[in-house]
């Protein structure tokens, strides 16, 4: 069954849902309206008002809401209508939930989900990329799955997770993303692990969310161009971060490219970079190299906002930098 | 004397200026034209910018780290090669005082377009060996070179100015490296990874092989044993260890994941250590058996009825034994920088068991001493006990030359690793029926049907160069051919 990216993430609520009662859904405008992007359309009348529930516009009030339920035993879903709009819900996140389990010995079990990412021609508020923010809060897992199978599999295990998840859903691949996902399939794929996307032996680029399409064109263009294979490595989740499988690939490949849409200064290249170094410094045989958004808000207008998105092109440059090194 | 101005360029319709991030030049080094001449970065890409033009590069004006606005002047290149390096004194004095006072601390690059300076100085390399290797090499290049003893600065490099590559010290390594000085064996072993912990919570040790403890190989005096780091395989070679980190593999869903038997584990070191120890070559005969087909069909039942199973591998055996008696430098083991020719011919005989999944090495010993009947009673004896698990240690050991059939499962030949410390080893291709050309009674060419097999013989090229190995595989090749009538 043809399923996209957006309808995986619904057959994934569907799924929990069905399967446990304490599972529901928070969030503006997801009830009556079926959210911004319809992929709760149809919840209110399966599940009832009690457990597709409309907030009013308070991020904060979803999340600690949500920390309430699931102290209590509940599974909460929060939908943030857009991720930029999590920042109201930051001192939620990272003072209540990500340290309950630190302090109390009760963890809070919710998932905070909602679209991410640029190249959507949607603005400066409505185009970013939060995982930064909370990458230096222990007591979070993320996660931003590229692929439709994987968005379903990773969105099921982070409702079943006793811990909070943010879960960052990358809005252009909404729709544009369609695979054949059978209907019966129980997919469910455990957080922490990265997946080899494109198997190579040359070099290591090591991405996730819509950069993972980006990398495989421009993994693919220096195949049939230079004749050398890239290993695209998808990370899946981006904590807990899957080392071993980084520093796996980089020992094959002796070189490392790190791929994010998020913004370069302190984006999460720069902790693989880091981590790499520490574990596989001898393994190398070339710099680190990172190709990132620029360090600007996302802009508006349609040529600004492709300068500021890495593209398939500044991939392959900088692939080809390293492979000459 | 012509000079061309080398600018800035435009990297991207906004891009205004671009920072100098590395001279893949000196002043001083001709250059052709299109061969990258510096890198630069902008905010967006990173680049390697080519010359325009071919000549001596003469001045740098921009320094690494810098800067500037596109089309700014970053260098000027000597195009009249003669008036380079001609202490030509017709540069204005102005042009030298600009770059000068920007760069104090550069004297190497402002003395260059000063006129005094410019004559050979400029094309010497101002830094020590050591610099000039650490700009030229990785981390990973670092650490083979450690590991092999070989000095990077003997290895040309590929990469980009001149930077030794992964590939270039492997192929280095490869081709026999220099008149290679192995690593002391006191030598401390430099692999040691720090086992640094992630910071990660979640980084469960799935993929982390048990560490296996220092096996001395036969006859090779092993360094002492150190615990080697975890998931690091510690092997020993002569008069040293060889550490060889283990892979981390992804663990997916539905994999299977199992420890090594220990006749895996024993194999894995001892196939890594024997790469490693011997340079590998082989070469391949093709072995007409029409005789020996002929002789075994007539002496079949005969020994049947003595209870031994005549198959080809005692006719092998017999003709390697006398190949070996002719040729004693292929029954022979390496010990530093003496050989030692053996006395005995112990011949052992590679035996898969448990299906395939291990392969363990008999030995027949003193097989020079042994009839053709001797020697099929013997391999099939040890043959029988590798299978039942039944050999002793002793059965194992010391071995001189090894034979190891690919043929009994219907390969035509192998390229098989030689068993340690031995120099040599024989796979033996299946025996098969083959149109050939031969001549008939009248001296006519003619197509024949016959029983033909390929032989390959990987032998120690530190020992055994390809005009011995030939000697020796014709030898064999005579002897099987021409097979003396035996009972």
């Amino acid at each position: 069954m043809t399923t996209t990216y957006l309808e995986a993430i619904r057959r994934a609520m569907l799924t929990e849902m069905r399967a446990d009662p304490s599972v529901f859904i928070m969030g503006e405008d997801i009830a009556n309206y079926g959210g911004a992007f319809k992929i709760t359309e149809g919840f209110l009348e399966e599940f009832g008002p009690e457990r597709v529930v409309d907030t009013p516009i308070s991020e904060a009030a979803i999340v600690g809401a949500a920390i309430g339920a699931a102290h209590m035993g509940l599974k909460p879903i929060c939908e943030m209508q857009f991720i930029d709009f999590i920042a109201p819900a930051f001192d939620m996140i990272v003072n209540f939930a990500a340290k309950v389990r630190y302090r109390t010995g009760v963890g809070a079990g919710l998932v905070i989900r909602g679209p991410c990412g640029g190249g959507a021609r949607a603005g400066p508020f409505h185009s970013q990329n939060v995982e930064s923010y909370f990458a230096n809060v222990p007591g979070l897992k993320m996660v931003a799955p590229a692929t439709a199978h994987d968005a379903m599999g990773l969105l099921r295990s982070s409702i079943r997770d006793p811990d909070p998840v943010l879960y960052f859903e990358h809005k252009f691949l909404y729709r544009r993303v369609k695979e054949d996902l059978p209907e019966n399939e129980d997919v469910l794929i455990p957080l922490g692990k990265a997946r080899t996307h494109r198997e190579g032996d040359a070099l290591t680029l090591v991405t996730y969310g819509a950069m993972v399409y980006k990398a495989e064109e421009a993994a693919d263009r220096v195949a049939n161009q230079d004749g050398v294979e890239i290993e695209v490595l998808d990370l899946r989740t981006l904590r807990p971060l899957d080392t071993d499988a980084i520093v796996a690939s980089v020992m094959k490949t002796g070189r490392l490219l790190i791929v994010h849409e998020a913004p370069r200064f302190g984006g999460f290249a720069g902790e693989i970079t880091a981590q790499v170094c520490e574990e596989a410094f001898e393994w190398l045989d070339a710099p680190i190299r990172r190709v990132t958004a620029i360090d600007t808000p996302v802009p508006y207008s349609p040529p600004l906002e492709d300068y500021f998105l890495p593209q398939t092109e500044d991939i392959v440059t900088a692939a080809r930098w390293l492979l000459a090194y | 004397m012509s000079k061309v101005d080398v600018i800035m360029p435009q990297m991207g319709e906004s891009i205004a200026e671009g920072t100098l991030t590395r001279w893949i030049k000196s002043v001083g080094d001709s250059v052709d034209r299109d061969e990258d001449l510096f890198e630069i970065s902008t905010d967006k890409v990173d680049a390697d910018i080519p010359s325009p033009v071919g000549g001596v590069l003469a001045e740098i004006l921009v320094q690494e780290g810098e800067t500037v606005e596109v089309n700014t002047v970053v260098a000027r290149i000597e195009t009249d090669a003669s008036a380079a390096v001609a202490p030509a004194a017709a540069e204005p004095a102005a042009v030298v005082a600009a770059p000068a006072a920007e760069t104090p601390g550069a004297p190497a690059t402002s003395e260059a377009t000063a006129p005094v300076a410019v004559p050979a100085t400029t094309s010497s390399e101002p830094d020590s060996r050591e610099d000039r290797i650490k700009t030229r090499s990785t981390p990973l290049v670092r650490k083979i070179a450690a590991e092999h003893g070989v000095d990077i600065s003997q290895v040309a490099g590929s990469g980009a100015g001149g930077r030794v590559t992964r590939d270039d010290i492997l192929a280095f390594i490869e081709s026999g490296g220099p008149a290679a000085a192995p690593v002391p064996a006191t030598a401390p072993a430099p692999t040691e990874a720090p086992a640094a912990p992630t910071a990660v919570p979640p980084s469960p040790p799935v993929t982390a092989a048990p560490t296996t403890p220092s096996q001395p190989a036969p006859a090779t005096p092993s360094a002492p044993a150190a615990p080697a780091a975890p998931g690091v395989l510690r092997v020993p070679i002569h008069g040293a260890t060889l550490d060889i980190k283990l892979g981390q593999v992804p663990v997916r869903e539905n994999d299977r994941v199992e420890e090594m038997s220990r006749v895996r584990l024993r194999t894995m070191e001892h196939m890594l250590m024997s790469k490693r120890v011997s340079a590998h070559v082989t070469s391949v005969s093709e072995i007409d058996f029409e005789r020996v087909v002929q002789l075994r069909r007539r002496l079949k039942a005969k020994y049947l009825d003595q209870g031994v199973k005549l198959t080809y591998g005692p006719f092998v055996y017999r003709a390697v034994i006398e190949a070996l008696r002719e040729y004693p430098i292929v029954n022979a083991s390496v010990d530093g920088t003496r050989i030692v020719y053996h006395a005995n011919i112990n011949l052992g005989i590679a035996v898969a068991v448990n299906d395939g999944t291990e392969l363990i090495v008999p030995v027949l010993k003193d097989a020079d001493r042994m009839s053709l009947v001797g020697l099929a009673q013997g391999a099939n004896d040890l043959a029988e006990k590798a299978r039942n698990k039944a050999l002793d240690f002793d059965d194992i050991q010391g071995g001189t030359f090894t034979i190891t059939n690919v043929g009994v499962f219907g390969n035509l030949f192998g390229t098989p690793i030689i068993n340690q410390p031995q120099v040599a080893i024989l796979g033996t291709g299946v025996i098969e029926k083959r149109p050939v050309v031969v001549q008939d009674d009248l001296g006519n060419d003619v197509i024949a049907i016959r029983h033909r097999a390929y032989f390959g013989l990987s032998y120690d090229h530190r020992v055994v160069d390809g005009a011995m190995a030939a000697f020796f595989l014709n030898r064999i090749q005579e002897y099987i051919e021409n097979f003396p009538d035996e009972g």
